[in-house]
């Protein structure tokens, strides 16, 4: 995707700037945003102006309702899910907590033995955050799961702890998909392994929605996040999947919208755009699917001819890896100088993680995987998404070579050297 | 000046934020760098490392917004630690009385940070120290004299002021205040920082007892030998200084007294009268010094003091300066530049000083 546009926001009582970028725009990042898909706009421009508040009793309440309601049979549809599994929250973040805690809450009020929360080492902090949170201040006490060195967590793991003593476990949470290396993982499996002891499994599905087959009925999870702007929907809306019998404890309480789990009045426009949004990834997924995985083995084959000493992190590209992700690391750099110089070069795309403050940090998913810190902090993530193309790939092809020549003479000040 | 790719540290202050300005003005292609330079445990990750300039970075993020340039922060925790922190502690343990200033400009802006950006391919680095700096390499004194960073410039070697750019050097505080208001920069009300940027409560005596533990010691007369008292722990206390000696009595000439010396190997902190703080000579070393035989000009011996007339000779690897009045208020550790009216001529640090 080249050329965008940018906007800045208007200064009171100023006009709209608009700036237009000063080179042309690779975008190789879709797994932190992807922009709004056209379907998408539509949706919730022509909601925007139009709806009323979705619990009001009149004409405009009962149309908002309507658009919601569609909306909602819509993506269970996709989802394969039912329409009352769907609460709608502010997005994926949101989600995550409400399961997380939601969960914990619930099962720990039916029997106070469950107090073990057991989640991958490898999950986005949305949920390991959260978990964190609870066993410093909700008495739980945080059980992280080990992943082999492509980022699984294999069912005999989960299987071992949770037998270790099954009556304490609260709650099992793993990711479909990382959202850094973009391994996936074998969720039914590892449902059925929390199931054989009646302990309910929540899957953050946030970057695997829209880029594989996501069911929630196939995954057997009990919970279930997607966003809506992973898949080019906006930013702001996001689900969690809960299925009919399993209790979760709400975190906002108030009017007792959606089934009393997430009060707040429903957000049309975003969920309108949702639905329309998923709705055009699922009917373009089957193609899309193969075009990225061709389109992410061009990238990932010319880079590493470009850069001999580069190594691609995670599972080997196939039914094991999320098509538009490639992940690399580049021994004797540095993530952040490896991004800056790229940046300059109009091609975008993420290191691990940063602090609220910009500062770089190891991957904890690299580290997971027993990557060293150097070789994590040495990595990029590439993700593709819809508008990738193969004018991308040939734009960081170009200046990938040089770029990590530069940035290696910088690591080597910094102590870090190559191989 | 021809285009050039620069890097501008930006700290957050108004300072820097204007001088990143006006290097885009000139023309250059100009990015901003935010040095993360402390770490404090203050995050929710277990294990994660939090940053204690979150304000700082952000207000230097809005800044580089407003400028429209691409702004990364880079983390020079580690580095900071050992080559600045760790340094100011083991002076203070030694007796030595440090600016870590003069010590963050040699070994982080003007070394690792300037080094890390020749390698990624930047001409030079922009900061926002008042100071100016000739085309020949020549640093002089900013226009504005209250403002002047000259000083803890001062010791910077020829190679390292050679990619340094001080867009300063020619406006005073409140042109540079203006012009940031002018140009809609947020920090343009930012009040100047004073303190030292690590030890985050002000109160050097009570961060060091932190890290150094009680070192207790006698307070003792420098003209009697008697020993007035006991004290914690003599890296709290500076030469010159007069306030909070503890000793309840006053001297037996009613008049005030200063602490003259301190000696970490005994914890020993000598007091006497101010006339005793009068210093006519000092030797220097790390010298930046690239002169031959007694060369008069004046010198500075602290962050805000005047200058006095001095004479300095080269004895191998120390300067011998003498001093035309006496000086006060400065200790062995702190740097000593020498100046030609505004122009600079070198430094270097404080090894000793004497009446």
């Amino acid at each position: 995707m080249r050329g965008r546009v940018r906007a800045v926001v208007p200064r009171p009582g100023g006009a709209p700037e608009w700036q237009l970028p000063s080179t042309d725009v690779t975008y190789l990042d879709h797994a932190a945003t992807t922009p709004m898909r056209p379907e998408a706009v539509a949706a919730f421009t022509a909601v925007l102006t139009d709806a009323g508040n979705a619990s009001s009793l009149h004409a405009g309440g009962r149309r908002a309702r309507r658009i919601v309601e569609e909306s909602r049979e819509s993506l269970a549809e996709v989802l394969g899910a039912r329409p009352s599994d769907l609460i709608f929250t502010a997005g994926g973040t949101e989600s995550d907590n409400l399961a997380i805690k939601g969960l914990y809450w619930s099962r720990r009020a039916a029997d106070p033995r469950r107090r073990r929360i057991l989640v991958s080492a490898v999950e986005h902090p949305a949920v390991l955050d959260t978990a964190s949170w609870l066993a410093r201040r909700q008495g739980a006490v945080l059980e992280t799961l080990p992943v082999d060195e492509t980022g699984l967590v294999a069912p005999e793991v989960l299987r071992a702890a949770v037998e270790s003593d099954p009556a304490s476990v609260a709650l099992v949470s793993v990711m479909w998909a990382n959202s850094e290396v973009g391994t996936i993982q074998p969720v039914a499996e590892l449902a059925r392994v929390a199931h054989a002891r009646d302990i309910p499994f929540h899957t953050d599905a946030v970057q695997a929605f829209g880029q594989i087959e996501t069911s929630f009925a196939a995954s057997e999870a009990d919970a279930l996040t997607i966003s809506a702007h992973k898949i080019g929907g906006p930013v702001g809306v996001g689900a969690l999947l809960v299925r009919r019998g399993v209790e979760v404890e709400p975190l906002a309480h108030g009017g007792g919208q959606e089934r009393d789990v997430r009060s707040g009045t429903l957000n049309t426009p975003g969920v309108a755009a949702f639905a329309a949004a998923a709705a055009a990834v699922t009917a373009e997924l089957p193609a899309e699917r193969v075009r990225l995985a061709s389109l992410r083995d061009d990238l990932v084959r010319r880079v590493l001819a470009e850069v001999p000493g580069a190594t691609l992190n995670g599972a080997a590209p196939g039914a094991g890896r999320l098509p538009g992700n490639a992940h690399l690391t580049f021994p004797g750099c540095e993530g952040d100088s490896l991004l800056m110089l790229l940046d300059a070069h109009g091609v975008e795309c993420s290191t691990g993680s940063a602090c609220s403050a910009g500062v770089a940090r190891p991957s904890h998913v690299l580290l997971a995987m027993g990557a060293g810190e150097a070789h994590a902090r040495g990595s990029l993530r590439f993700s593709l998404g819809h508008g990738s193309s193969a004018a991308d790939v040939d734009a960081l092809v170009a200046v990938i070579g040089p770029v990590v020549a530069r940035a290696s003479r910088a690591g080597e000040l910094a102590g870090l050297s190559a191989g | 000046m021809s285009r050039m790719r620069v890097l501008a540290a930006m700290s957050g202050g108004v300072d820097s934020a204007v001088a990143a300005a006006r290097a885009v003005d000139a023309g250059h292609d100009v990015t901003g760098v935010h040095l993360a330079l402390s770490r404090s445990p203050a995050s929710d990750r277990v294990g994660a490392r939090g940053c204690c300039t979150l304000e700082d970075a952000r207000d230097a993020r809005r800044a580089a917004d407003v400028l429209g340039i691409p702004f990364y922060v880079w983390d020079l925790a580690e580095r900071f630690e050992t080559e600045v922190i760790d340094e100011f502690v083991a002076d203070y343990s030694a007796g030595r009385t440090p600016n870590p200033c003069v010590r963050c400009n040699e070994r982080i802006k003007f070394a690792a940070v300037l080094e890390k950006a020749l390698a990624l391919g930047f001409d030079a680095v922009v900061t926002g120290h008042h100071a100016r700096l000739d085309e020949d390499g020549t640093l002089r004194r900013s226009v504005d004299p209250a403002k002047d960073q000259s000083y803890v410039l001062g010791t910077l070697r020829p190679e390292q002021l050679a990619a340094a750019r001080f867009p300063l050097g020619d406006s005073t505080k409140a042109q540079v205040r203006e012009e940031a208001a002018r140009r809609g920069l947020a920090v343009a009300d930012k009040p100047d920082s004073h303190d030292i940027c690590f030890v985050a409560s002000g109160d050097t005596g009570a961060w060091l007892r932190e890290r150094l533990g009680p070192r207790p010691g006698p307070v003792v007369d420098a003209e009697t030998g008697e020993t007035l008292g006991e004290h914690d722990g003599a890296y709290a206390f500076t030469v010159g200084q007069r306030r909070g000696l503890g000793l309840g009595r006053p001297a037996p000439d009613g008049r005030p007294r200063y602490v003259l010396e301190i000696s970490p190997a005994t914890s020993t902190v000598t007091v006497g009268p101010s006339s005793a703080l009068d210093m006519r000579s000092l030797v220097a070393e790390r010298m930046v010094w690239p002169h031959d035989g007694p060369v008069s000009c004046t010198a500075q011996v602290r962050a805000h003091g005047g200058v006095v007339p001095a004479v300095v000779t080269a004895r191998g690897d120390e300067l011998d300066v003498r001093l035309a009045e006496p000086v006060r208020g400065t200790a062995a550790g702190q740097a000593v530049v020498f100046y030609d009216g505004d122009r600079v001529l070198g430094g270097g640090r404080i090894r000793s000083l004497a009446a």
